[in-house]
């Protein structure tokens, strides 16, 4: 059956009809949605010229909110890094009641509106709030209006992400791998480390780059709980969101090209690791 | 060897860890995912509940919170259907033909997910807004998109574009094309081979990517919030009538439209776990992000 379908396939190397309504379909919807529109985000960075794109840029304003942007990005997506796995590696691999539970749960960022995420931790966080009263009364700690409050709700946004990615390649992990380590001497933590890190090591930075680019360019579930001051809580979209109500048009694509540029130049450094990584996987 | 052997028969698998550190690590997950995920959760109900029900439930019935409402369900309804047909036709191009261009296809769909919903709404506006050359004409036309319904829908569309497909094109990169091309040598049309075999195929997979993608597009707040212009009664959408409510300082109000739509990501959960316990075999999508 197999073999007489294949050999037809070879004959003619498309049988099956709806190429041109497919395409036709895919081309136009994703050219309207998407393509279009950031090309006008393009042609307009390129009306406006590099050298006044720059001087946008290059105010401390702006350059603060870049940088408050990628860093707090950077802080949850390594958090999300590490708990990520914990979290993959707990639901794959340890048996315990709730667990499908706390699977599902894992995915409820995803489901939860950006704003209703936002207003909730903020109500959490909130000087007078459920977690908020207790930090700032015993230790002195206050994380709403603060950086610490971006922090937290772009953990929270990029949660998912690490677990998705890695959580089906444990799950493929062959035990054999592990009991030939153990059999040579290693000890479980070595095994960990040496052997079943590196295999998850692709998986990892793809979840990493996922978590860090949605939490650059958050902005629902951040500006309620930022505080929002200029220079020190204001976020690179909340910014673009400022210029446009100023009708400074050239100033809100001057953030965005630079936020795409970074964004770009990140996820290419990521895809070049990954590449390198799985060539030493492969190697070894 | 003689050692291993002469070990007591309950020691600790080699291959597992030991009893003290699963419990700690069970232990630790349970806790940050209560703090970080379900502290939110619970207080989104206990501030919309603060005074009971009914003021809950009565700041639901306001005419700008109904319409914002219809304006969330009327979007979703439009935006979902559109990007579904796009995921078919996008899966069915990609999986079921070689061609050049396929992986820069590929790439091109997966975009929106490194873009910022904020720079997706500018885009929009660029591109359709009453200063461009496009949306200038539009406006003349008595057609506008940005500050209008419309624009509100594009940039639903453009946030949530690669879900349907991103489900799509594993499941049915698996399949292959056998089952269509022994429908086709049979007789079947093009149109009866597409719904006869490939959608029974793929019916769960694609169930599963509208319910994302639909969860993701009533919720969407940036992108909307750049293209809405929040016109109350006439452009606020939920997420967008939450921030209003909550910046008046109308707590409950803000709470109880968030509860409603926390109520919703919670049916989207329960349906994709059920979905991923009761056919996980026409979901190879499973687990992947």
């Amino acid at each position: 059956m197999s073999a007489s379908v294949r050999g037809l396939a070879l004959r003619s190397p498309s049988p099956i009809p709806g190429w041109g309504l497919s395409v036709g379909i895919t081309v136009t919807l994703l050219s309207l949605v998407v393509l279009l529109p950031i090309g006008a985000l393009i042609l307009r960075a390129a009306q406006v010229g590099p050298v006044e794109l720059w001087d946008v840029i290059n105010r401390p304003r702006t350059l603060a909110a870049l940088l408050l942007s990628f860093r707090a990005a950077l802080v949850a997506a390594l958090f999300n890094l590490v708990f990520g796995l914990l979290l993959a590696w707990v639901l794959v691999r340890y048996r315990f009641p709730g667990r499908g539970l706390v699977d599902a749960a894992v995915d409820l960022p995803f489901a939860l509106p950006t704003a209703v995420a936002g207003i909730a931790l903020t109500a959490l966080y909130a000087p007078n709030g459920a977690f908020g009263a207790p930090l700032r009364d015993w230790f002195g700690v206050q994380v709403a209006y603060t950086e610490v409050g971006i922090w937290i709700a772009l953990i929270f946004v990029g949660l998912p992400f690490v677990v998705r990615t890695v959580q089906p390649v444990i799950a493929e992990i062959e035990k054999e791998v592990e009991e030939v380590s153990a059999t040579l001497g290693a000890s479980r933590l070595t095994t960990l480390r040496r052997v079943v890190l590196p295999m998850l090591l692709p998986a990892l930075l793809t979840g990493f780059a996922l978590a860090l680019a949605r939490a650059v360019g958050e902005y629902g579930s951040v500006i309620f709980i930022a505080g929002n001051i200029p220079l020190v809580t204001e976020i690179a979209p909340l910014l673009i969101v400022i210029r446009l109500e100023e009708f400074d048009y050239d100033g809100a694509v001057a953030i965005a090209i630079a936020m795409l540029g970074i964004s770009f130049a990140m996820l290419l450094v990521i895809n070049l690791i990954q590449v390198w990584s799985r060539r030493m996987t492969a190697g070894s | 060897m003689a050692v291993v052997l002469a070990r007591p028969a309950r020691a600790v698998a080699p291959t597992q860890e030991a009893p003290w550190v699963r419990r700690l690590l069970i232990g630790v997950v349970l806790l940050l995912l209560a703090v970080l995920v379900g502290a939110p959760l619970v207080v989104v109900f206990a501030e919309a509940l603060r005074e009971g029900w009914l003021v809950a439930v009565a700041s639901l019935g306001d005419e700008d919170a109904r319409s914002a409402i219809l304006l969330t369900l009327a979007v979703a309804g439009v935006a979902v259907p559109l990007n579904a047909v796009f995921g078919i036709a996008a899966a069915w191009a990609l999986t079921k033909f070689h061609w050049r261009g396929k992986a820069l296809l590929l790439t091109l769909i997966d975009l929106p997910f490194s873009v910022s919903p904020v720079v997706a709404g500018l885009c929009i506006v660029l591109l359709f807004g009453a200063n461009s050359l496009v949306g200038g004409w539009l406006v003349a036309s008595g057609y506008p998109i940005v500050f209008a319904v419309p624009g509100i829908v594009l940039a639903t569309m453009f946030i949530t574009f690669p879900f349907v497909a991103r489900e799509l094109v594993p499941l049915m990169t698996e399949q292959g094309k056998s089952e269509e091309e022994a429908a086709l040598t049979l007789g079947a049309s093009g149109w009866r081979t597409f719904r006869t075999v490939t959608l029974p195929n793929i019916r769960w997979a694609l169930l599963y990517g509208v319910l994302l993608c639909n969860a993701r597009a009533m919720g969407e707040f940036g992108a909307v919030a750049v293209v809405s212009g929040k016109i109350r009664g006439q452009t606020a959408t939920m997420p967008i009538m939450i921030e209003m409510l909550y910046n008046e300082y109308q707590g409950i109000a803000a709470f109880s439209m968030a509860a409603l739509l926390t109520l919703l990501a919670l049916l989207t959960l329960a349906l994709k776990s059920f979905l991923e316990w009761r056919h996980a075999d026409q979901l190879r999508a499973t687990g992947r992000h």
